[in-house]
């Protein structure tokens, strides 16, 4: 047995782009500017291999001999390890033990496809460093070159002997006496077991087994704590409340069912006979109807604490836990689309100005967006929609959302585990990776997590999920299976749990194939690995499951068997390790009982007089602020138009780079019925009154998918909320509030909620200079999500302006509602009136906006949102690279406003329910007729000179070139 | 007219199986999407069909780098039914991913003295994923896929998709023997001088190279993403093309047999 190295420096005359990279990087950092980095890449190989194998392997496989050289030595061997530049320092970066690798694991079938035999392969990179002293180095490490989390720096030479890990362990029953500890040794068994539970849930359970007249395995525990975590069973949200805002006081048995929920439930009841929900809230995603053959899913899930830790990493796997939704949805839906939403602090903010344990936003920013991009990318799923919110608030808690649609044959909508059936997991191995997860998601982050959590960091392996997806797709067509689900937070205890809840179930936890030995009973029955799917499988179906899976390379194993018992039994080799009654373990968590309380805010008004003198200054400023900023640098990361779906893209107009309200995908090859998914979030509305904050992220979301031509009759919405530490009766009633406008908007608009989750306790906790603990608590963010219907792709807008001549018009309301705005963002400003919601003019408007543009009158729509109609203005002008002229004379206002407060009103204010509409000339009547109900301004024309004028009754307030707008929005993230 | 069957290879990370097979099958061919793991059971398997496609995706993830694995599985299995399928008057065409498969497996350019392919496609300039839509000039006559065709607007969507080619020898006789088939170019037609019309930074501004009989042909663009007018970008500004300008590259192969 050998261990070879093989390094892989760029040939000469080929640039080091991870170099360069990393030197930028690190200069940022505040390193000297002298530094300079070579980044090499490399392969470990351990195995029967000579010199010369290694050496082929190297050069015919391992590397690319026009742009790569390589240096192939045993590891330890001083050539790998000369400096190509004197005095340059050596640090080696590998993952930790156990660590997904997902290159090695090809690289290894690479390998022994040549026929050279090779036991274990890893990656890892090197870097030589100049022009900084050892402290920089060790400095460099830790903030960019490794992320201690899953990698390990290494100083110098690679010192290894072996990679080879993990070994067989003697199997230990253990239990855990809890019969007769004190209410302090229940709370730290809690702690010190990361089970997370509070200490009502710990007496529960210790009376449970006092009954029992035993101790609980420690699986047992385990199993409990995984079912009873707030990410599995919503304890909070769908627990009983006490709310009072002091308008009103309610008592809830169960918030979510009283308020999101039943807002779907009324309004399926007035559809009656033409309900088009078909799934809702039960089970992985929610579904509706599409067309004659197909129903969609669709679902929006957070994977905020993993991407804080590892932001490549927790995004990856996020991606790849919602695509998992999707398939485990019905008897499978096949993935046809993703959005991703994310939140980030100030990716300029100082290196100098960070708290202990919390990585820099913008490498926060960068490890998120490639984690989503590598893994969606990978899946051929197109990311068409998606948004970037920015508040320094989401500092240690970056937020990261997302979503897939699926497309799933009518008749596959609904599933059932049979007893005597197999429970069957296949997909990846089960290793260590994301141990307590689950129970993580419950605690708060605070400088130690890294320490403490490292082990529910999880890397994914898009290629093993796309090859499960592509043979349960099939294995669902010769309808090979009875029920299908994921594996996502507590692994195969969630899974296979919820699967057996209506039966009972024993499992084999010896039969789990793993990826390394060493693993207890109950570590394989919590992991996190990714990529694994449960399927329950008659006996008779079994062999011809097994062997299509086998046939794409896909392992598929029984693991356990559905059992008319009412039982989790675990069974370890003979032993059983664990026997719970479903009841118990699914209806046996206590309720928990909170209050929540919400002080309704009096508005303070802001004073405009003398406030319009700037007016260029303001739009420049809101169209380079961060949150409206072109995201042109992420979009184009994202395979957008994978699966050939793609009517209107995200980027749209003349040069393809302005922004689009929302995307459209037709789904069917072939057919012209297409899908919207858009979004609505507004954080800085929470910070006035999380009601309206709520009203408008719905208004919005909605508007969006209006404006690119869905029907507001058949939008269906997802919830997402993510909030502070919930314990709090004030944090808890901003939630409920923001719950109840959901309800109330919901049944109002006739968009049905058909899915949802929450991420609760986002909160980050440190210790100042000064020694004190300082907490940054996100700010209450809720995410929309629509995903509307069109009947005729060929029906749809765009927001760019399309023709000089043609009438541009504003329908909606203007009210003086600037609180929260992005004019008093830029400002610097508090106060005013947040903007709200009024559900009859929505019932007036957007019907008429859709006819509107199902009957080919308009040109151009795009949705107001932040910066008012200034800034709508400017993007509909720079998108279609044309002019336009406006004379704000013409905007209908609820009041007559004067001077200052007018202009100021009409061109920032960001009330909803409003779109700009370009129209031609010789279809203005037509079009205004049918607007009639709507409230309507005709408020100019598209311009050929490249200009964006402001008027106001013949008073010139703004006259800009469209062309230094456009640099102003592109210019802040064009990394 | 005799339909042409087609072989549409995936392997494990394939993504672009589904739409190349329907595009083929609006252009009048009949298309299979076979596994690889078929193929190497049973290599016989591929003497059916009349054309062979590999479509884009990431094989085995692009993990080591795009197409390398599957191109060496091609190589150190498959070599001798993919030459024969080759060398016998059949079409092989691979899009993006399996451009990059077909160039690292010999296939499409003759392997050197060294046994080394004399060109690659690796890391774009910027060093990042791109999707983007582009300008093509057809610069051969010698293609079959290209024939009518002066200029197509396609959609990019890849990492490495940056044409290298050994030395400056290598690329002279490649462009004087008209195997630089696809270029791209400015909206006007005239040579990208450089990024966004050139993407990625390939020598030459290479988008798509044939063999030297023309009947192997890969190419970075994917013509399978633009079959009808809704998939333009600008559609709703410009109007509704009749077809994709994608459509004329699967009709050529399909009419080759004709």
């Amino acid at each position: 047995m050998s261990l070879w190295e093989i390094d892989i420096y760029p040939a000469e005359g080929h640039v080091d782009r991870a170099g360069e990279e990393i030197t930028s990087d690190a200069i940022d950092l505040g390193l000297a500017p002298s530094i300079k980095v070579a980044a090499v890449h490399g392969y470990l190989l351990e195995g029967s291999i000579d010199a010369d194998e290694a050496s082929l392997l190297a050069n015919k496989l391992l590397a690319d001999s026009i742009v790569e050289k390589t240096v192939v030595a045993p590891v330890g061997d001083p050539l790998l390890n000369e400096a190509p530049v004197d005095g340059a320092i050596l640090v080696h970066v590998i993952n930790k033990p156990g660590v997904m690798d997902p290159v090695a694991m090809s690289a290894q079938q690479g390998i022994s496809d040549l026929g050279i035999g090779v036991e274990q392969v890893r990656t890892f990179r090197k870097y030589w460093i100049t022009g900084v002293d050892e402290a920089s180095v060790h400095r460099l490490a830790e903030k960019v070159l490794a992320n201690d989390a899953i990698e390990l720096a290494v100083h110098g030479p690679l010192q290894l002997e072996a990679l080879a890990m993990g070994a067989a362990s003697e199997f230990e029953l253990k239990t855990i006496p809890i019969r007769d500890l004190d209410d302090d040794g229940l709370e730290l068994l809690s702690k010190d077991g990361q089970l997370y539970l509070t200490l009502i849930e710990m007496q529960t359970i210790q009376q449970h087994f006092q009954q029992l007249e035993r101790d609980p395995t420690d699986i047992e525990l385990e199993s409990v704590a995984q079912t009873w975590s707030e990410h599995c069973s919503h304890k909070t949200l769908a627990g009983r409340i006490a709310y009072k805002d002091g308008e009103t006081e309610r008592h809830f048995e169960n918030m979510l069912k009283e308020t999101v929920f039943a807002a779907t439930v009324k309004i399926r009841e007035e559809l009656g006979a033409e309900d088009w929900c078909v799934s809702v809230f039960k089970d992985n995603a929610g579904i509706v109807t599409f067309d004659d053959d197909f129903n969609v899913a669709f679902k929006v899930e957070t994977h905020n604490h993993p991407s804080a830790l590892e932001p490549y990493g927790g995004a990856n796997t996020g991606i790849g836990g919602v695509i998992r939704d999707t398939l485990g949805t019905g008897l499978g839906a096949k993935p046809i689309c993703n959005t991703d939403i994310f939140c980030f602090a100030n990716p300029e903010i100082a290196h100098s100005d960070l708290p202990a344990g919390v990585l820099h936003p913008r490498r926060v920013m960068k490890g998120v967006v490639s984690g989503v991009r590598d893994y969606g990318n990978r899946m051929g799923i197109p990311t068409v929609n998606g948004a970037i919110y920015f508040d320094d608030r989401y500092l240690g808690n970056p937020l990261v959302y997302a979503g897939n649609v699926g497309l799933i044959p009518k008749e596959k909508s609904f599933k059932e585990a049979l007893p005597g059936e197999w429970a069957v997991v296949i997909g990846g191995r089960t290793g260590r990776d994301g141990i307590h997860g689950a129970t993580f998601s419950s605690a708060e982050l605070t400088s130690d997590s890294e320490m403490l959590s490292g082990g529910a960091v999880q890397i994914g392996n898009a290629i093993t999920e796309k090859m499960v997806m592509d043979v349960m797709l099939e294995a669902r067509d010769q309808e090979l299976y009875s029920c299908v689900t994921d594996c996502g937070a507590g692994g195969l205890s969630s899974a296979i749990g919820e699967m057996g809840e209506e039966i009972g179930v024993e499992v084999y936890l010896d039969k789990a194939p793993l990826k390394y030995d060493g693993l207890s009973y109950t570590e394989i029955w919590i992991s996190e690995a990714q990529e694994r799917m449960v399927f329950s499988v008659s006996d008779e179906n079994w062999e011809a499951f097994r062997s299509l899976c086998e046939s794409e390379g896909v392992e598929a194993t029984i693991v356990g068997k559905f059992v008319d018992h009412g039982r989790l039994v675990l069974k370890y080799q003979d032993t059983v390790v664990g026997d719970l009654t479903m009841e118990f373990l699914h209806d046996g968590r206590p309720p928990i009982i909170r209050d929540a309380h919400y002080q309704i805010p009096e508005v303070q008004p802001i004073d405009l007089n003398g406030k319009a003198g700037n007016l260029e200054q303001d739009l420049v400023a809101i169209l380079g602020s961060l949150n409206v900023a072109s995201k042109e640098w992420v979009v184009r990361q994202y395979d957008h138009e994978v699966q050939a779906g793609s009517v209107i893209k995200p980027l749209v107009g003349v040069q393809n780079d302005g922004p689009g309200d929302a995307a459209v995908v037709k789904p069917v090859l072939g057919s012209n019925r297409g899908i919207t998914v858009s979004c609505g979030m507004n954080p800085r509305y929470g910070d006035y009154d999380t009601y309206h904050m709520a009203a408008s992220a719905i208004d919005e979301a909605v508007r969006n998918s209006v404006a690119v031509g869905a029907d507001p009759s058949r939008i269906a919405v997802l919830d997402n909320f993510c909030w502070g530490y919930t314990d709090r009766p004030e944090t808890l009633g901003s939630l409920v509030r923001a719950a109840l406008a959901c309800h109330d908007l919901a049944v109002e608009l006739k968009t049905p909620f058909i899915s949802g989750k929450d991420s609760l306790n986002n909160e980050f906790s440190y210790q100042n200079d000064a020694g004190e603990k300082v907490t940054i608590s996100i700010p209450p963010t809720l995410l929309i999500s629509a995903m509307g219907q069109v009947d005729d792709v060929t029906s749809c807008t765009t927001m760019d302006a399309k023709e000089a001549g043609n009438v541009i018009y504003l329908v909606g309301v203007t009210k003086r509602e600037l609180g929260g705005s992005h004019w008093t963002l830029v400002n610097e400003l508090d106060g005013g009136a947040v903007p709200t919601v009024c559900p009859e003019n929505c019932n007036k408007t957007f019907p008429a906006v859709h006819q509107a543009i199902k009957s080919g009158l308009v040109r151009a729509c795009h949705d107001l949102s932040e910066g008012g109609l200034a800034v709508a203005a400017a993007e509909m002008a720079f998108a279609g690279g044309l002019g336009l002229k406006l004379d704000l004379a013409k905007v209908a206002t609820d009041a007559d406003y004067q001077g200052d407060e007018d202009t100021l009103i009409k061109l920032f204010s960001e009330s909803n329910t409003r779109f700009l509409i370009e129209v031609a000339p010789e279809n203005c009547d037509a079009f205004e007729s049918g607007l009639e109900g709507a409230t309507l301004s005709r408020i100019g024309s598209v311009t050929e000179d490249d200009q964006l004028v402001v008027e106001s009754g013949g008073q010139l307030l703004l006259s800009t070139p469209v062309g230094q707008l456009k640099e102003a929005w592109q210019s802040p993230l064009r990394w | 007219m005799t339909t042409p069957k087609v072989l549409v290879l995936r392997a494990p990370g394939t993504n672009c199986d589904h739409e190349t097979k329907y595009a083929f099958e609006l252009a009048g061919g009949q298309a299979d999407r076979v596994h690889l793991n078929r193929v190497l059971e049973n290599p016989a398997l591929v003497e059916q069909y009349q054309i062979m496609c590999i479509p884009g995706g990431f094989s085995y993830g692009d993990d080591v780098a795009a197409g390398r694995i599957f191109a060496n599985q091609l190589r150190s299995q498959l070599a001798d039914v993919m030459h024969e399928f080759k060398n016998s008057d059949k079409l092989i065409l691979g899009i993006c991913n399996g451009f990059q498969v077909l160039i690292k497996s010999g296939l499409l350019l003759e392997d050197d003295a060294q046994g080394d392919p004399p060109a690659t496609l690796c890391w774009n300039n910027h060093g990042l994923y791109e999707d983007r839509w582009v300008t093509l000039q057809n610069s051969t006559d010698k293609c079959v896929f290209l024939r009518g065709i002066q200029q197509v607007y396609l959609p990019i969507a890849h990492a490495e998709g940056k044409f290298v080619m050994r030395d400056q020898q290598v690329a002279d006789q490649l462009e004087s023997n008209q195997q630089l088939a696809l270029r791209y170019v400015n909206s006007d037609g005239a040579p990208a001088d450089g990024f966004p019309e050139n993407p990625n930074g390939a020598q030459r501004n290479v988008a798509g190279v044939c063999d030297d009989s023309g009947r192997v042909f890969g190419l970075m663009p994917h013509p399978e993403r633009f079959l009808d007018g809704t998939q333009h970008p600008r559609w709703t500004r410009e109007g509704l093309q009749q077809e994709g300008d994608g459509v004329a590259i699967f009709r050529n192969a399909v009419e080759y047999f004709a």
